[in-house]
């Protein structure tokens, strides 16, 4: 149960038990998320007891098991080279290789310091549950003027489900000081057969003045597993800060990011991707935020959903009062593959001030006649076709990932799913058979 | 030698007749041109002899060597020899020129893909077509082929090599889409093209290199082509058999090259149109 004595019983230094109780006392009275509210709309989030969940306390490396460490070695072959690599159980950092780190930078769990809550500090009930029974979380901090050549990457295990009612809260901080560059990848994943679990991750990002921070995260949980993630981001003056998440895995899977364009001339750039297969529903928000001038904001949201499962897909352009030279760019392509799957696509704008540039396009639709006519018309085959449009049009902001190294992984995720749930189908099967007697 | 016969074929795109009796018999290694006002129909028959959906054939048929392509789907019809190289070629996203061709090539039967000098056979076996080759950007082992006949065909009609390893279409000017058409065209070597406006949006020495390339194909591996066009220019070095004359959906009037010099001079009043009055819209 989400309690405070459940909080206060998780170890950690003094200043971190004080501020879990804080937290918890807080969870305890504030209101649960509802469908009622706009931030939850479209979305299974009143099924969630909140409270029924056990908090993990945090795991030991013997409980990554012959799955977890299969899983961690095959991201480590998969991105050949890395300068620090994080393996964290259910939120405690256990293993922190930092091979390929310079000294003056941090890579792993919390000290002294207490850096949680420098951008993300309150937040909805969940964000408070993960404040109060986090039991460690990955801390990433380049001092100013350092260059990171090859990226920080930290894997989440999580065991939430493996028993009934299992929650995990695992927190990462990541913080850039100025004129500093660093590309930082989180892989969040668990045992493919758990049960109904619940990883609740929230991840600060901070770019000090004139810093470069890409982030990139992958979700690749089992299919009955609730993941509700967090990302808050800032950039300061002149920095430039990309984040691009990719949701696969979860029963309901949602990834909120908010991207504050908090220093004059600073840039952020969002990208999002997912795919619904099964009964899954996928949730992705985003706030572009501009509270100074002369800032540029570009979201690019992607996905595709096939059998039954659903999408929503809700952004948000806020322009504060001064926000001047603003330029906002926001577009939310949504593939719908199969007539029971169904996607929402919901832009906003808010804006208060005048001289600003904001543009914002979506589209929802099955894959496109005259692109399928067009390959068609060279000899393909209908389904080769259709799996050459919607392969390449996640190949599309799959390569615009902000962390190169990670492209692979993330194409080899997307195409194995996507590959099965074309051929999951009706008639895949039928017109499969048509073609190949035809090659005959 | 192979031919395309097209006998009283008529086409409606919605509820509107636009194609209304065509005849075109074109053999192997031919080059017919058909030329006509806007609206008169040039598109919608391109259209309906590769089987776009939407464009419906109401009255007729389309044979290659005896076999009938209306009531096909188009990938069928590419496969019995027929190509379009399209007015209007469509952006895919994502998807890349050599995934495309390989895909094309895997299963296609169409002679000139069998000849010798040509990819063997074996470059288009069905095990090019398992999921992990059919990924964008993945270049299969095996297929240097294809690889080696894009850079071949590119160089042939000045198409940057670069664009080769770009998605289909994407951030391509209209005469490199052109362009990129008449290298697929000639990667997939088809019995027969139709070539859609295929001088539109290119410059004169991109008239020229095209026309060449094509021109070479009815010799290569004696192609076959119907050519739609407004222009008289793309006739410079391609060396038409026969011009058609089509206003109103119908062919008026048919004979040789010196047809085409006669209308670059008169125009289509002489046949009761000009191309202020065409039955409808440009690219119809």
């Amino acid at each position: 149960m989400l309690t405070a004595a459940r909080a206060a019983a998780l170890s950690g230094p003094e200043w971190l038990r004080e501020r879990r109780a804080r937290a918890a006392e807080e969870l305890a009275v504030m209101p649960r998320p509802s469908e009622k509210e706009e931030v939850w709309r479209y979305t299974p989030i009143d099924e969630l007891e909140l409270d029924d969940f056990e908090p993990l306390p945090g795991g030991a490396r013997e409980d990554l098991g012959a799955l977890g460490s299969e899983f961690v070695n095959g991201v480590v072959s998969d991105l050949r080279a890395y300068a620090a690599f994080a393996t964290v159980v259910d939120g405690s950092p256990v293993a922190v290789d930092r091979t390929g780190l310079p000294a003056s930078v941090r890579v792993g769990g919390l000290e002294g310091d207490p850096l949680l809550g420098q951008v993300l500090d309150g937040g909805d009930a969940l964000v408070r549950a993960n404040d109060a029974f986090l039991p460690d979380a990955v801390v990433v901090d380049v001092p100013a003027g350092v260059t990171l050549d090859a990226p920080v990457v930290i894997v989440h295990w999580c065991s939430a489900g493996c028993t009934a009612s299992t929650a995990s809260f695992p927190r990462t901080v990541v913080r850039l000081g100025r004129g500093s560059s660093a590309q930082v990848v989180e892989v969040v994943a668990g045992a493919p057969g758990a049960g109904r679990g619940l990883v609740v991750p929230v991840t600060e990002l901070s770019a000090g003045d004139g810093s470069q921070l890409s982030y990139a995260a992958l979700q690749v949980l089992g299919t009955e597993v609730w993941h509700i993630a967090r990302v808050a981001a800032a950039a300061g003056r002149d920095a430039t800060l990309r984040t691009f998440s990719v949701g696969l895995g979860g029963a309901y899977d949602r990834s909120r990011t908010d991207a504050l364009a908090e220093g004059p001339g600073s840039t952020t750039e969002l990208r999002s991707a997912y795919l619904g297969t099964g009964s899954q529903v996928h949730d992705i928000r985003t706030l572009q935020d501009h509270a100074a001038a002369h800032t540029t904001s570009d979201l690019l949201c992607k996905g595709a959903v096939a059998g039954t499962s659903r999408s929503v897909y809700s952004g948000l352009i806020r322009v504060r009062r001064g926000a001047v030279r603003t330029n906002a760019f926001q577009t939310n392509h949504n593939l719908v593959l199969e007539e029971g799957a169904h996607a929402d696509s919901v832009p906003n704008l808010d804006i208060e001030e005048n001289d600003v540039r904001c543009s914002h396009a979506s589209t929802v639709g099955p894959v496109d006649e005259d692109q399928r006519y067009y390959l068609e018309s060279r000899g393909i085959p209908p389904a080769r076709a259709e799996r050459l449009i919607v392969l390449g049009f996640f190949d599309d902001i799959v390569q615009r990932c902000p962390v190169p190294a990670l492209v692979p992984r993330l194409r080899h995720e997307v195409e194995q799913r996507l590959v099965s749930a074309l051929e999951l189908r009706p008639g895949a099967h039928e017109a499969a058979g048509q073609e190949a007697e035809d090659d005959g | 030698m192979s031919h395309l016969e097209v006998q009283g074929l008529h086409a409606s795109v919605g509820a509107r007749e636009v194609v209304r009796g065509v005849d075109l018999h074109v053999a192997s290694g031919e080059v017919h041109v058909v030329m006509g006002p806007n609206g008169s129909g040039k598109s919608t028959l391109a259209h309906a002899l590769m089987g776009r959906p939407g464009t419906i054939v109401t009255e007729g048929s389309i044979r290659i060597d005896g076999t009938e392509l209306v009531g096909l789907p188009s990938w069928r019809r590419a496969r019995a020899g027929l190509f379009l190289a399209l007015q209007q070629p469509i952006e895919v996203p994502g998807v890349l020129l050599e995934a495309t061709m390989e895909e094309a090539l895997a299963g296609n039967a169409s002679p000139g893909n069998a000849s010798p000098g040509n990819a063997s056979p074996g470059n288009a076996s069905p095990g090019n077509a398992s999921p992990g080759n059919a990924s964008p950007g993945n270049a299969s082992p095996g297929n240097g082929a294809v690889a080696e006949r894009l850079v071949e065909e590119a160089a042939a009609i000045g198409f940057d090599e670069r664009f080769l390893r770009r998605p289909l279409n994407v951030d391509l000017s209209g005469g490199e889409r052109k362009r990129n058409e008449v290298v697929q065209l000639c990667v997939i070597r088809p019995k027969f093209a139709v070539l859609d406006e295929i001088d539109s949006g290119l410059d004169v020495d991109a008239v020229r290199a095209v026309s060449r390339r094509i021109e070479r194909a009815t010799s290569e591996w004696g192609l076959g082509v119907v050519a739609v066009t407004h222009f008289h220019r793309l006739l410079r070095e391609l060396r038409a058999d026969k011009v058609h004359v089509l206003v109103g959906g119908r062919i008026v009037s048919s004979g040789g090259p010196e047809l085409a010099e006669e209308l670059e001079r008169t125009g289509y009043g002489l046949y009761g149109a000009s191309d202020a009055d065409g039955i409808g819209t440009a690219g119809t």
